[in-house]
Order: C-alpha cells, then structure tokens, then sequence
C-alpha cells in the first residue's frame, strides 16, 4: 500500500490537493478544516472523517502552525515522509508564490480600496466556514457530559481567562486518563464504543 | 550569512511558538527588532497582508520577513525555517502516535482531548467574528454607557456570513466556491456602491 503510494503521481496528486487547499485558507488553520474535509475526505477518501480530528488536535499541541503541521500529518500518514514533504510543500507554495509578487511588485504595500472590498466580503465566509467546522465537530465529539463540560470550560478558559492552547489540551487528555484510573465503568463504555468504530 | 541568520531566526519561531500562526506574532516582533530587519510599522502590514492573503499566517510572514531582507532567496530560506521543525518534530511524532495507537491510556487522551479542539474551535470563530462582523465606526449613542468603544454590527457582513452559514450546512456547496462567492459579494457591496 504505502509502496503503490510513493509512485510519483501519487505524490504529485497529493501536492495538487494541498496547494488546491493552501491557495484558499484564509484566516489561519481553522479555517482550513472544511476545505480538508471537502478535499481530502469526501473527494479523495484518503482520511476518515473522525480522524481529522485527532490530526487537529495533533497539529494543535505540537510547535508551529497549525496548517503546516495538519499537512505534514496527513502527507506522513499516507506516505511516510516523502508524502509529508509534498503536502507541505503544496500548502506552503500558493502563500510564497503570492507573497513574493506581493513584495517585489508593491515597494511600499498600500492596501488597494478593490481588494479591502474583497476581504470584506471573505471574512464573513471565513466565519461560516469555521462556525461549519464547528457545527460538524460537536455533533461528532460532544457524545456524553463529560464532553460537553470540556468543549463548554475550554470556551471559557479560552475566551475569557487566555488560557494557552497546548496547555488546554495536555488537560483534556489528563482527564481522560484520569477518568480510566478513577471511573473505570465510564472507561470501559468509552473504549468498547471505540473499538466498535 | 543573512540566509543562515533568517534560517535559524525562522526556525526558532517554529520551534517555540504553540497554538498556531497568531502565537508567532510577539516572537516576530522581537526577532525583527533585534536585527533591525522591519520597523514596527513595516511589520504590522505585513501582518495585515498575511491575514488578508491565502495561506497560513506564519508562512505568509516568513516569506515577507525573508524577502524584504534577503530578496527571492530570503523568502524561501525563511519559510523552509519556519516549516522544518513542525516536520521533523512531526516525523519523531508519527511513529509514537502509530506504536500506541491501541493503548487505552492513548485512546482515553484523545477522549478528553476531542471536545477541547471543539471548543477550540467555537473560540477561534468568536475571535474571528469579532473583526469580520463589525465596523470600525464606533455607536455614538452606546459609546457612553460603556468603558470601551462600541462598535456597530456591520449589516452587510452579517447577511453574507449568515447565507455563507446556509449554503454550507445545507446544501453543503464547495467551500472554495463559498468564498470567490463572497468576495464578489464584498466587491458588490462595498465597492460599488
């Protein structure tokens, strides 16, 4: 599988897919979400929708941005490094290609009264778009109270106390493994409803 | 070397920021001061065009950062900088990730882990709606009730946004498709008229 998967189309398919999406995620990692889904699960099939989460979450308590990091993830699942060197050099490219014509063109960078319209009227979608990720993702994690007290205190730990994110997640898992030692009946749920899927 | 100098500043960023391209921002700001690369003035336009433009954040400013003081060469050697070490933590990563991936310890973490992304993600959609919804114009007639200036809810980005938040639940349209609809939207709206 992964031998078949190293052959040279393969790759380039996979770089196509990551510039496909680096050349549309605007406003950071996040939004980035339902593009991988549209382009990387339901067109290409090449990750499972649950997974997407875990690669986030991943993506999110290692260093780095989120998009490279989630690109790296998905390229080295699919085909060990080479595969994580061309996903990461798609989502990477579109952002050099255009940044350096922004900088060699432009001397002293005026933003264009057309292209501050443009934004406008992306960063409204660009909301929807995460609001959209946000949606799919509590139907598809909040399963139990347990849950939605961590998504609800991780809300608030975020918004209004500034809590860091790494942080926030080495918590999660810690309740996790907590809740094993301590609540072993709830465990034994959680992981035989695991092992079904 | 200014290639060597950019690399290794770049990939110390990457190394040491957590939680994503906007973590960067204040490791930026140190590091191009410290060197005298871009004014802070320069800086945070770039940081507006990084936003503005496609692509993650931290690739969008090491390119800048790279090019403004090491030419075409510069941009690369600073975003392979700032790249690299998300890979190579990633590769140490991978293979943990694949030799526990049955343990119940691992699959308790990630139980616990789960909802906190989604939260994660419902808080970066606040942040984000906060300077996509609303306009620069303070409400006079709320200014005085509050200690901070009130800022009114643009109309025009709330309608996209909400027929953005439809096309895309129901009817599940190409989110790509989604935004060249919106920034046409936006060029409709505010340019003119």
């Amino acid at each position: 599988m992964l031998k078949e998967r190293k052959s040279f189309s393969f790759l380039f398919e996979l770089f196509r897919t990551f510039f496909k999406i680096g050349s549309f995620t605007f406003g950071g990692g996040f939004a980035m979400i339902p593009l991988i889904e549209k382009e990387v699960i339901d067109k290409k099939g090449w990750v499972k929708k649950d997974e997407i989460i875990d690669i986030f979450a991943a993506s999110q308590t290692i260093p780095g941005a989120i998009a490279i990091n989630a690109s790296t993830f998905i390229g080295y699942k699919l085909a060990g490094r080479i595969g994580a060197i061309f996903a990461t050099a798609g989502i990477v490219l579109p952002s050099v290609i255009i940044i350096t014509l922004i900088a060699s063109l432009f001397t002293n960078v005026e933003i264009n009264p057309l292209i501050d319209a443009v934004f406008k009227g992306i960063q409204p979608v660009i909301v929807a778009l995460i609001v959209t990720a946000a949606v799919r993702m509590w139907k598809r994690t909040i399963n139990d109270t347990v849950g939605l007290l961590i998504a609800v205190a991780t809300v608030l730990l975020l918004t209004v106390f500034h809590v860091n994110a790494p942080l926030l997640i080495f918590s999660g898992a810690l309740v996790g493994i907590v809740i094993r030692r301590l609540f072993p009946d709830k465990a034994k749920k959680v992981l035989g409803k695991e092992r079904d899927q | 070397m200014i290639y060597l100098k950019l690399f290794w500043e770049f990939a110390l960023i990457g190394l040491f920021s957590f939680g994503g391209g906007y973590a960067m921002i204040p490791m930026l700001q140190k590091t191009v001061s410290e060197y005298g690369w871009l004014t802070a003035e320069q800086l945070s336009r770039i940081i507006v065009i990084a936003e503005m433009t496609p692509g993650p954040i931290a690739v969008n400013a090491a390119t800048f950062v790279g090019y403004n003081t090491g030419g075409f060469l510069g941009g690369i050697v600073a975003t392979l900088g700032v790249a690299l070490p998300s890979m190579l933590i990633i590769f140490l990563v991978s293979r943990l990730f694949i030799k526990y991936k049955s343990h119940p310890d691992k699959i308790m973490a990630f139980y616990g882990i789960r909802p906190v992304i989604t939260g994660m993600v419902i808080a970066a959609s606040f942040v984000i709606a906060k300077t996509a919804l609303f306009t620069e114009k303070t409400v006079a007639v709320f200014s005085g009730l509050f200690k901070e200036p009130v800022h009114a809810v643009s109309i025009g980005a709330v309608v996209i946004m909400v027929l953005a938040l439809i096309v895309q639940l129901r009817y599940k349209i190409n989110p790509i498709l989604t935004l060249l609809l919106g920034g046409a939207a936006g060029f409709i709206v505010y340019y003119v008229f």
